[in-house]
């Protein structure tokens, strides 16, 4: 099978749904969305609390309803076909997309542009390096997420939570809700990487206690988790010898971070962000390879899917443009960086052409801060943007658009910044 | 007369902002820190009468999957939240459901219908 | 269930599978029997993974004789059997003039037992071999026959042969008790009783337990624990490509690092004395002592690569040496004890030996029909774009991903579950196939491979297990049952 089409969507989940339906409305006649899953809304479909969708749709949503929102958009348009239970295994750079399914076995399929929308996966026990036995009883949160919300069955009854992510505290509150027992959240930071919004709902309300600045530092059992040792840890996060006590569980779940999945990317050697851990992108969701563009938690881990859409929105349209021979050129190409306090920003640089072009940033912060901040966007000294802000935190994305106007006239590099006020 | 200062979370959306109220005589009569007018809102339910929205599952006969994610249409008194998620543990449906089907209608009484949060189309 | 064979072989380690498929090829029957769920659950599954070349023994030691021998056979059975060995080479390094003149000590050893090629290097010459070893090393001993392997997968490449010539394996099988019953044996186990000719005592480090049990105390078995740490494959480019060795102490032949013919790299052993025969925790003081040590060889080592720690249990004998041959007490008792390293390069050889003194015992002769091979395993990943296509078409199966991050197909998982000793629990699908041994570690498939394995086995959900007899992974809901 070899077929060309105006944009190809390496994954079904939001950003890819999304980058989707943007190619269409912006012209692209012929989109195929593929998807590993047996159907599409990727991770989502087993976030099944709610909390979605308050920006993209300006309705709180639960996971289920905002995959469902994203499917609707396209599933009865004639340009978009989206193929389930298909793997790509590889992206070349002529835009060639190998993929097999059961069905109809090995592909090869062509397109114009290229969305890499995979989205990410958890970080394991082994990078952590946590000591002890290996029983059954360990998951990544994730997992064992899926197993409850999406197979039907639970992964024990007394439950110890290692880092205190979003999923980590939604399990929680899930694990609760299930009639079992949540012993405790871990947490190897002195702050919690989870919105306040879910310590507050997930942890409080089930009176399950959140120990900042501790770690596991032996998993017990031979073939079962039978409990943990837990210890404080120092500010470099080792752990403080005296300070172990034990914790009885059956099962130790592990939120201790997201890595946007990037084998394929990798493959075809796109230039990466080493902070990030995705590609590098312009302003349009381009990389480093003309044709291919990337959004979503592939870029970088958001915290919210909302902004996922937001990103999505962007590639696709610009994808399609790319495919249709729309695009405009780049006259300019300047960087974007990171100075004080901010430790990513994407896009990582900006290709404008003599269009005016509205920029969004996505920027991350390297510690928590509050008081009176102020965010600001520096160009050749001078300032293109400033917003002030009351508290800023690692775990909550910060979004901002940069005024059409200023980009038109901007000629050298921006550094975006996060300053405590005076 | 009792004047105290209460500090609270606000979770209605992710910017959780830090709400401060002040209460007097068990009832909230000033909020600050709220970016939206449902930061205050918040406060006086979370004082007086608080409430939550339940997300939960149930099973599905005859469908694609063998779960269905089911949510709260309105918010839930706190303190029963744990009751109906117990009691949707027995509940189960046939496929095919559509998002926003009842599921379970007026939970314990409490005047809330719990419905599908997604389509499920038949096996 | 009441069982008649000939010959009982306990444990279902390389040992024992190995001279599992050794007896199935005479005319005689056979029962392995292993109280895992599965083959290689102990000493196989967690240790270096090496084929030594054989210059560690003592000249005249039964492990000398057994090393250099086991590592010529599996040269044959590589080819034979399909087994995942890379035959590497491997090096001692020295980094003063002591350890210098301990590998001199240790090529002469070598070349008195029997070890073909054996060379000293000069440190720039080993330089050359792998860039990364440190400047320190002044001199090298280089030993072009040993190799790195896949312990389990030999161990199931044995098991296979042996079912393909009629050997039967059972697994959940724990021996509870050996009497002398009508000049053979009864085998008592979870699953009944065994009437035996034979006995063939391969338990690792439970192996003076057994002895015990038919009545024979002549020795004794003393746990040693070994952990370590492996690299993700991003990593080898900053590690070795071979076998790395420090030069040795009296007890171990120290801490390594070493490719896997997976693609990896490992660092480690250590090795604690230890009562437990079954404690296998890391701990943080082990990992810091494997990490030092392993920077002796390699000093930059990219720990940000790490993807998992392990540990594995030796079963050391209280005769330092291997343990091969009939009982003196018990006759019709054979034993395989106190096979510690290198007892996987050795097994073929014990195994042979073991064999050999069986059939003159019970007046066996070779199968006529015997088969050498086992079923091919397709390897989806491994397969050209033709070739994957038509097998997709030949069976769907193959077509679905399951584990991403090594491309493993369904179509494989089944078959790792149906072919002969086929997997019956997570680890054991992940050890046949490599599902999730990737970056995810089975973030991704694990549930996936559970729904499989369940549907395979035809067990609900919460019987499927990960590794050990009672390691369940998930439960029922609670409140309103599976219907």
């Amino acid at each position: 099978m070899s077929e060309m089409y105006d944009v190809i969507l390496v994954g079904g989940g939001p950003a890819g749904l999304t980058a989707a339906f943007s190619a269409q409305q912006n012209g692209a006649k012929k989109i195929l969305v593929l998807e590993r899953d047996r159907e599409p809304g990727g991770i989502l479909q087993q976030c099944v609390h709610n909390g979605f969708g308050l920006h993209h749709f300006k309705e709180e949503l639960t996971g289920p309803g905002y995959a469902q929102r994203c499917y609707d958009l396209v599933k009865d348009l004639p340009e978009v076909e989206i193929l389930v239970d298909t793997m790509v295994l590889e992206v070349r750079k002529d835009k060639t997309v190998c993929a097999i399914n059961p069905k109809r076995g090995v592909m090869e399929l062509h397109g114009k542009s290229i969305i890499l929308t995979m989205g990410c996966r958890e970080r394991t026990r082994g990078a952590i390096r946590i000591p002890g036995t290996r029983p059954a009883g360990v998951y990544t949160a994730g997992a064992a997420q899926r197993m409850v919300n999406m197979e039907g069955y639970i992964p024990g009854k007394k439950i110890v939570i290692l880092g205190s992510g979003d999923i980590g505290l939604i399990m929680a509150r899930r694990m609760s809700l299930e009639g079992c027992k949540v012993q405790a959240v871990l947490e190897i930071c002195p702050f919690s990487n989870g919105l306040t919004r879910n310590i507050v709902q997930c942890l409080n309300d089930y009176d399950i206690p959140l120990h900042l600045s501790h770690t596991i530092v032996a998993i017990h059992g031979k073939d079962r988790v039978t409990g943990i040792t837990a210890a404080k840890v120092d500010d470099k996060m080792r752990p403080i010898p005296g300070t172990e006590f034990e914790i009885d569980c059956d099962t130790v779940l592990l939120s201790v971070g997201l890595i946007p999945e990037n084998e394929l990317s990798n493959g075809l050697g796109l230039k990466m962000h080493p902070l990030t851990g995705g590609p590098i992108v312009d302003q349009r969701r381009e990389t480093s390879e003309p044709g291919i563009f990337a959004a979503g938690n592939v870029v970088h881990v958001h915290d919210l899917v909302d902004f996922v859409s937001d990103e999505a929105e962007i590639a696709g349209k610009f994808a399609a443009k790319a495919a249709l021979g729309e695009a405009g050129g780049a006259a300019r190409d300047l960087a974007v960086t990171t100075g004080d306090n901010v430790r990513t920003c994407v896009p990582q640089h900006l290709r404008l052409g003599a269009d005016a072009e509205k920029v969004r940033l996505f920027m991350r912060v390297t510690k928590p801060m509050r008081g009176k901040l102020k965010l600001s966007v520096m160009s050749g000294g001078e300032e293109v943007f400033s917003k002030p802000l009351m508290i800023a935190k690692p775990s909550e994305m910060i979004a901002v658009d940069l005024p059409e106007a200023k980009i038109a006239s901007l000629s050298s590099e921006l550094v975006v910044s996060l300053t405590e006020g005076k | 007369m009792a004047t105290e200062t209460k500090v609270l979370n606000c979770i209605n959306c992710p910017l959780s902002c830090e709400l401060t109220a002040t209460v007097e005589d068990g009832a909230v009569t000033n909020v600050t820190g709220n970016f939206c007018p449902r930061g205050a809102q918040y406060a006086k339910e979370e004082l007086t009468a608080p409430t939550r929205m339940l997300t939960s599952t149930v099973r599905v006969e005859g469908g694609r999957l063998p779960l269905l994610p089911v949510v709260s249409a309105k918010k839930l008194p706190k303190g029963r939240v744990v009751d109906c998620a117990e009691a949707l543990r027995s509940v189960s449906v046939k496929a095919p459901v559509h998002v926003g089907d009842v599921i379970a209608a007026d939970i314990l009484g409490l005047g809330v219908d719990i419905v599908a949060s997604r389509d499920m189309e038949t096996a | 269930m009441e069982r008649k064979t000939d010959v009982v072989v306990i444990g279902g380690g390389i040992t024992g599978t190995a001279i599992l498929a050794a007896l199935a090829r005479l005319d005689l029957s056979c029962v392995l029997v292993e109280k895992e769920p599965d083959i290689a659950a102990g000493t196989t599954k967690a240790n270096s993974a090496i084929l030594h070349a054989g210059f560690d023994a003592p000249t005249g030691s039964m492990k000398a004789k057994m090393n250099v021998e086991g590592n010529r056979l599996y040269y044959e059975l590589r080819e034979e059997l399909n087994l995942d060995i890379e035959w590497t080479g491997s090096l001692v390094c020295a980094t003063t003039d002591e350890e210098k003149a301990q590998i001199e000590e240790l090529k002469a050893r070598g070349d008195a037992n029997g070890v073909p090629g054996l060379e000293i290097w000069d440190g720039d010459k080993a330089r050359g071999k792998e860039p990364n070893l440190s400047q320190k090393i002044c001199a090298a001993l280089w030993a072009p026959t040993a190799g790195i392997c896949w312990p389990f997968g030999m161990a199931a490449a044995f098991a296979e042969n042996a079912a393909e010539n009629g050997a039967e394996i059972l697994r959940d099988c724990e021996v509870t008790g050996i009497r002398a019953e009508n000049g053979g044996f009864a085998v008592e186990t979870t699953q009944g009783t065994v009437q035996a000719r034979f006995v063939v005592n391969a338990a690792g480090v439970f192996a003076d337990k057994v002895a015990a049990m038919a009545g024979d105390t002549s020795f004794s078995i003393h746990p040693r624990k070994g952990e370590y740490i492996l690299f993700d494959k991003t990593a080898q480019g900053k590690l070795v490509k071979g076998i790395v060795f420090p030069a040795p102490t009296k007890t171990t032949k120290g801490i390594l690092v070493c490719a896997t013919t997976h693609g990896n790299t490992f660092i480690g052993p250590n090795a604690q004395e230890q009562d437990s025969r079954e404690d296998t925790a890391v701990t943080t003081p082990g990992m810091d002592e494997i990490i030092a040590g392993a920077k002796k060889l390699v000093p930059e080592l990219p720990m940000g690569a790490a993807i998992t720690e392990f540990a594995g249990i030796r079963a050391v004998s209280d005769t330092n040496d291997f343990i091969v041959g009939e009982s003196k007490t018990v006759k019709g008792l054979y034993h395989a004890a106190g096979i510690q390293s290198p007892g996987l390069t050795s097994a073929p050889a014990i195994a042979r030996l073991l064999a050999d003194e069986i059939a003159k015992a019970a007046g066996a002769k070779a199968k006529a029909d015997a088969k050498t091979g086992r079923p091919a395993q397709p390897i989806f990943r491994e397969l050209s774009s033709g070739e994957q296509a038509k097998l997709i078409e030949k069976d769907a199966r193959y077509g679905r991903v399951i584990c991403r991050c090594e491309t493993i197909t369904e179509g494989e998982i089944v078959d790792a579950i149906k072919r002969p000793c086929g997997a019956r629990t997570v680890d054991g699908v992940k050890r046949r196939t490599r599902v999730g041994m990737g970056r995810c570690q089975g973030g991704f498939c694990g549930p996936r491979v559970i729904e499989i394995l369940s549907r395979e086995l035809n067990i609900p959900v919460p019987k499927v297990r990960k590794d050990g007899a009672d390691s369940y992974m998930y439960e029922e809901k609670l409140g309103g049952g599976r219907k």
